[in-house]
């Protein structure tokens, strides 16, 4: 497929807005049942919605620019019963508006008790913390189905791919995380440190793992079933269309076998290799700045892995274009 | 229930671009607005048709094959490009089966080209929506024309009837019996999308003469072993003595 800069960003950018909500929650979480504490957590929690909003809105506006007709994107929320599209198009809002009510809960200090039972404080902004994980996971799992779904990109087709968005949007988000945390709250740097750490190898495991699926796959589809002509030998004289068409131009990366290869090795160690070590060694000495250097590396690594996942899914319909 | 489709005989089909044509003459001037071109006449020409006809040649020399494989739409009984799409532009119609793309509503996303194995829709790059083959919708049941034109411009126009327009569901109709009886076959049956549109194979005309049919045994003159007279045998006069 031709990698689409709108998409790529669009993925990207939503992922670590969803992944640093899922730290902020994950550092609620923690310090609700007493087990790390926040010193500043007004500023903490609604500077870090602020953030995750700022990359959220971001990926909604990269989305626009893929369509043709902006003007009509509120009719992509109806057909929510058939599209992971449509689907995604209600939760990303969805997501939006819980990110910008648990940030202004704790920007404006809005935090009562729901129950008179002998519970943590902070209840409604846990109670709307638990609805934002729910719906960032939803939305995870709708980004991932829209390719995940089409069956006949094989490369795509399996549960790898929801769960490959999920793990490498969460593992960019609390790389952030540890490295807004430097800024804000020090003393969590080593908390979500060392969860961007493990959450990176694990995506590691998991992206590698759907590259050996991919390195191995076997493509139903052959220019024999296309065009239902049996024999071993058959060249293709004539595409129908002398100057290229949307055919040849949107099913191809337009790029050498070595170019894809080079960016699969690209990404693999700006996404992993990289800001793990960068992470490891902010920790053990202190500098802060690596942090961020760590997710900038790491975010540049998910553009060429969101660009390799789309260039490498090869479409049956380009066995109609074979000087491609 | 009805389902329109076309059927393709590859056995005929001569590669004229015909279909192609009328197809782009007749969709370009409806209602819904042109399909626009890009250099027409420059040097890297686009732009948007609804029907394609490509060539492959099948073996090697001498033993050599030229297929002209017309490609447009399958107007699929299960389309994969309708329930992907976020607006409902895409949709397929319950009276006749038709799948059809409506301008108004498309965002233009791609998505549905993406969710086609055959690569039958193409965007519109000017107009921003996606097209594609409407089985002429807007002339089959217009009631103005002769009921002969109310047939889809591709088959109307292609000189050697390659092309085969019905309703596949109606097991009488002359596509239905060209596909059971001349061997009709779908495109990438593996993706169980069920295309309506059926391809009839290249069929080889072989004529089986045996020697019986050249020597007549039951000849009463045997003609065919009558011996001709070649210029040394003597000739009558030689032989007579007068």
């Amino acid at each position: 497929m031709h990698p689409a800069f709108s998409v790529i960003f669009l993925t990207t950018l939503i992922g670590v807005g969803q992944g640093l909500f899922l730290g902020l929650f994950t550092a609620q979480y923690y310090s609700a049942f007493k087990l790390i504490s926040v010193e500043n957590a007004q500023g903490f929690y609604s500077g870090g919605s602020l953030v995750a909003l700022l990359f959220l809105f971001g990926g909604l506006g990269a989305s626009f620019f893929h369509l043709g007709h902006p003007e009509r994107a509120w009719r992509a929320a109806t057909q929510w019963r058939t599209s992971w599209l449509s689907r995604e198009v209600i939760v990303l809002p969805a997501f939006i508006f819980i990110v910008f009510v648990y940030g202004a809960l704790y920007y404006f200090g809005w935090d009562p008790n729901l129950t008179s039972a002998n519970l943590p404080a902070g209840q409604l902004s846990f109670l709307v913390g638990v609805a934002g994980t729910v719906v960032c996971f939803a939305l995870f799992l709708c980004t991932g189905m829209i390719y995940g779904c089409i069956k006949f990109l094989q490369e795509w087709h399996t549960p790898l791919t929801p769960l490959n968005y999920t793990l490498l949007g969460t593992a960019s988000g609390f790389t952030l995380a540890a490295g807004f945390a430097a800024s804000y709250a020090p003393e969590l740097i080593r908390f979500f440190g060392e969860l961007a750490v493990i959450l990176t190898l694990v995506a590691a495991v998991f992206r590698i793992w759907a590259l050996l699926r991919n390195f191995r796959i076997k493509h139903r589809s052959t220019l024999q079933t296309a065009i239902g002509v049996r024999h071993n030998q058959i060249v293709q004289k004539a595409q129908g269309a002398m100057g290229g068409s949307f055919n040849t131009r949107e099913y191809f990366h337009g790029r050498s076998a070595a170019f894809l290869k080079s960016m699969k090795y690209l990404f693999l160690v700006l996404t992993f290799v990289i800001p793990v070590l960068l992470l490891v060694l902010a920790m053990s000495t202190g500098i802060n700045s690596l942090l961020g250097l760590a997710f900038a590396v790491q975010y540049l690594g998910l553009i060429a892995e969101r660009w390799f996942f789309f260039a490498q899914a090869r479409h049956p319909q380009n066995l109609y274009y074979q000087t491609l | 229930m009805t389902q329109l489709a076309l059927v393709i005989d590859l056995n005929v089909c001569v590669g004229c671009h015909a279909c192609v044509t009328s197809c782009k003459q007749w969709n370009t001037s409806g209602s819904a607005g042109p399909m626009s071109d890009d250099r027409p006449y420059g040097k890297d020409p686009t732009g948007t048709f609804f029907n394609r006809v490509q060539t492959f040649e099948v073996g090697s020399f001498p033993k050599t094959e030229t297929v002209h494989f017309p490609k447009s739409c399958l107007h699929c009984e299960d389309p994969p490009c309708v329930p992907v799409c976020p607006t409902g532009a895409s949709y397929k119609r319950k009276e006749d089966g038709i799948v059809l793309v409506d301008y108004d509503k498309c965002i233009g996303c791609k998505y549905c080209s993406w969710a086609c194995p055959y690569g039958a829709r193409e965007i519109d790059e000017h107009q921003k929506v996606m097209k594609k083959c409407t089985l002429c919708v807007d002339r089959i049941y217009d009631q103005k024309l002769p009921e002969a034109e109310r047939k889809p411009a591709c088959v109307l126009a292609c000189p050697t009837s390659a092309r085969l327009f019905g309703d596949v569901h109606d097991p009488d109709s002359m596509v239905s019996v060209a596909i059971r009886e001349e061997g009709g076959y779908p495109l990438m049956p593996e993706w169980g999308t069920q295309p309506s549109n059926h391809y009839l194979p290249r069929r080889k005309t072989k004529m089986h003469i045996h020697e019986d049919e050249l020597v007549r045994v039951d000849n009463p003159l045997a003609k065919e072993q009558f011996k001709v007279p070649d210029s040394d045998d003597p000739f009558l006069e030689d032989a007579s003595s007068w």
